[in-house]
């Protein structure tokens, strides 16, 4: 009798370990509803962002969000939500950002990533489009009188470590000949201690990230005029915004709002203007941006299912990319003008295809 | 009914079932793990191929194997082991001597000697070794002078935040090797010295300063294969290299304020829970033979060398060991403060390669193998301590 009864209880342990079994593996293979409709359906965008980055992604001690990847996200929820603050704000470390993004944590990942091959197509995400060209830069003391690389000559150069930090300095400082050291430090603090102190020389990470270092410099070593960024970069590193993969319903929305947010630029159409363009749209092209007919016509309908009037809403309650970028990203020293940053009409490499 | 939950009540009561249901449970566990595990396992790349490739990156430290990128990775990493290696032999020797004058203070009559040593002790135990190795790198290191105001002494030696450059030896000349030989058969004669005078001293009772006789036939062996093979030995002295915006050292030895900063908190840190091994061997001592020693009239160092720490060495190996073993492992912290040690430079490998898992395999393996080294030779003190004492 005990062993009956024994055995009836290994079958429902057996059983229910089973179900527990069963239930992990029954994969999130379902997405047919689609991460446009999840998102109408939540009420919020669920965006995955950096926390300590100013001028990108920084969450300041007073609770409030500031930054450019910031501002993208806003202007996401301001199109598929009308409501630019209906954001849910996921902070995302650089090795959990592809898991949360593959998970479904996040609905769209905008944390200063780097377009690559391999994250592409290993990592599972789908790239939108570049929003800020970044590249590997050195940052030297200005008093230094160091105005190349070629000066550096000798020198000792504090590395903040990342994934490719240390071999893009080696591959450039190599193919110019340039003897060096190199110290590659893990934690911010202690390689501007170690700057600051004459430690090093030089001092190398991605522009965005020194300019922010620069920003933040200690006013009692000679504040943000202490340093200056040489105009040199040793890598190409394009960030932009990251959708999950095989969704091209929601990366579409994501990418024709940063695109339409270009356009405006290019049009010039500011959170200021955007009232009188919506009334009386100059153009054809305008009117197809704001959703509004022109001379009579109904207004275009791209398929984007959001609705038509999508732009009006971002760039009333967030801007274009010009009135972002001088927001965001001028304040810490990273000028828009003659870098690879500014509009393709003025020589830089922002362009967006035409919205029509 | 009121039977059929009587017998489901014993059921779990007999300690029987329930230790087969336990163990059961477990078995099926541990089996769905280790098949998880090899499934896995099989997916694993696990070639090492990638190691072959050129570094691509620069090492800032180096310690007698110098390092250029277009090496491959696996000279990377055999300079970062050097530079592990580097530290945790310097670290032991010196932690071991700080212990040890830490823990015979501890008890000394001396009032102010045995409350430096308490403070010591105590403030260093308590607080977390990677806040000590930021505290020596940023507050005491990176203070020394910078470069363009550095001191030198007699432009041989110079010391900035750069690093301490000292004058090094270095092999000079084809003769180098062979005196390296001369040197190992200068072994063998200094054996036999020993042991001939050890054996006299045994058996007369007479002083016959065996180790200091041995260690003079050596000595003296050593320098006239010096002076024949016409000086094999040179010393490097550090240069100073002015470029138009940059300062640098060259030649010598180099101690980076990184190395001095690890090196000091890793023997601060372990010092002081040698001193406590040491402190509480001595006390478990009998009390009679200090008393023995004071009777037969030896002074207080004759005391300590002569009769305690021979006796309290036996009880404090294994403690030692342990110490040993963490010291080497806590070297790993080095990365906080940018000295490439193995698992620095591995991790840029890893970022730079990926094949993680590969790298971290790789890694844990030499750590064994240093550990095991320690170990083994601290076995092999224990034993010779033991039969001593037998």
């Amino acid at each position: 009798m005990t062993r009956s009864r024994f055995l009836r209880f290994a079958v429902v342990a057996l059983a229910a370990f089973g179900l527990v079994l069963f239930a992990c593996n029954d994969d999130d293979d379902n997405k047919g509803s689609g991460i446009l409709q999840t998102v109408t359906d939540r009420g919020e965008l669920k965006c995955g962002v950096k926390e300590t980055q100013p001028g990108f992604g920084f969450l300041s001690p007073d609770g409030s969000r500031s930054g450019n990847d910031v501002e993208f996200c806003r202007a996401v929820a301001a199109a598929v939500l009308g409501n630019a603050n209906k954001v849910e704000f996921v902070p995302a470390s650089a090795q959990d950002r592809f898991e949360l993004l593959a998970s479904g944590e996040i609905d769209v990942l905008i944390r200063t990533t780097t377009w690559t091959a391999s994250r592409d197509a290993d990592l599972k995400g789908d790239f939108v489009t570049t929003t800020f060209y970044d590249g590997q830069g050195m940052m030297v003391s200005s008093d230094s009188g160091i105005s190349t690389l070629e000066d550096l000559a000798g020198a000792t150069i504090c590395v903040t470590s990342g994934t490719t930090t240390e071999g893009n300095l080696d591959d450039q400082f190599q193919a110019r000949g340039i003897a060096y050291t190199p110290l590659s430090f893990e934690d911010d603090a202690q390689i501007q201690a170690a700057f600051i102190e004459g430690r090093c020389d030089g001092w190398t990470a991605d522009k965005s990230n020194l300019a922010g270092q620069r920003a933040n410099f200690p006013d009692s070593a000679g504040g943000s005029a202490a340093l200056t960024i040489l105009g040199e970069t040793l890598s190409k590193e394009p960030l932009g915004p990251v959708t999950p993969d095989n969704d091209s319903e929601w990366h579409a929305v994501v990418q024709w709002v940063v695109f339409g947010m270009i356009i405006a630029d290019e049009f010039d159409i500011t959170s200021e203007n955007v009232g009188s363009a919506v009334s009386s749209p100059a153009n054809r092209n305008v009117a197809r941006l704001l959703g509004v007919g022109f001379d009579g016509n109904a207004p275009d309908d791209f398929g984007l299912g959001i609705p038509l009037d999508f732009m009006q809403k971002v760039l009333a309650q967030v801007g274009n990319f010009n009135e972002v970028y001088q927001r965001t990203l001028t304040p810490i020293g990273l000028g828009r003008e003659g870098s690879l940053n500014a509009s393709w009409l003025k020589g830089g490499a922002i362009y967006a295809p035409p919205m029509r | 009914m009121a039977a059929e939950s009587l017998r489901g009540r014993r059921l779990w009561r007999s300690g029987r079932a329930r230790r087969m249901a336990t163990q059961a449970g477990f078995s099926v566990l541990l089996l769905i793990f280790l098949a998880y595990m090899v499934e896995r396992a099989s997916h694993l790349d696990l070639d090492i191929g990638f190691m072959d490739a050129p570094a691509g990156f620069q090492i800032s430290h180096t310690f007698v194997f110098g390092f250029d990128s277009g090496e491959s990775r696996l000279a990377a990493y055999f300079v970062a082991v050097t530079n592990t290696i580097r530290l945790v032999v310097v670290g032991i020797l010196l932690a071991t001597v700080i212990g040890v004058l830490a823990g015979v203070a501890r008890l000394s009559d001396n009032w102010l000697v045995s409350r430096i040593a308490t403070v010591y002790v105590e403030v260093v135990r308590n607080t977390p070794l990677l806040v000590q190795i930021i505290f020596w790198y940023t507050a005491v290191f990176l203070k020394l002078p910078r470069i363009e105001a550095e001191r030198s002494l007699f432009d041989v030696a110079f010391l900035s935040n750069r690093a301490l450059a000292l004058p090094w030896p270095e092999p000079r000349g084809d003769f180098f090797t062979a005196w390296v030989i001369v040197l190992a058969l200068a072994l063998v004669p200094g054996y036999f010295v020993r042991r001939i005078r050890a054996r006299r001293e045994a058996e007369t009772g007479q002083t016959m300063r065996p180790n200091l006789y041995s260690l003079g036939v050596v000595l003296g062996i050593a320098a006239i294969g010096f002076l024949v093979l016409g000086l094999p030995v040179g010393i490097d002295t550090p240069t100073i290299v002015s470029e138009e915006f940059t300062k640098g050292y060259v030649g010598g030895l180099s101690v980076t304020p990184e190395f001095a900063a690890l090196l000091i908190a890793l023997v601060m840190y372990t010092g002081s829970f040698i001193a406590e091994i040491v402190r509480g061997s001595i006390q478990a001592l009998p009390r009679g033979q200090t008393e023995a020693a004071m009777a037969v009239g030896l002074t207080g160092y004759q005391r300590i060398t002569l009769v305690i720490l021979p006796q309290a060495l036996r009880s404090m190996i294994p403690s030692l060991t342990n110490e040993y073993l963490n010291l080497t492992k806590n070297s790993s912290l080095a990365a906080a403060i940018a000295y490439a040690d193995l698992f620095q430079i591995s991790e840029i490998i890893i970022n730079k390669a990926g094949h993680a898992v590969v790298m971290f395999i790789i890694v844990i393996i030499t750590y064994q193998v240093m550990s095991f080294t320690i170990s083994a030779f601290m076995a092999f003190i224990n034993r010779r301590v033991q039969l001593v004492g037998a």
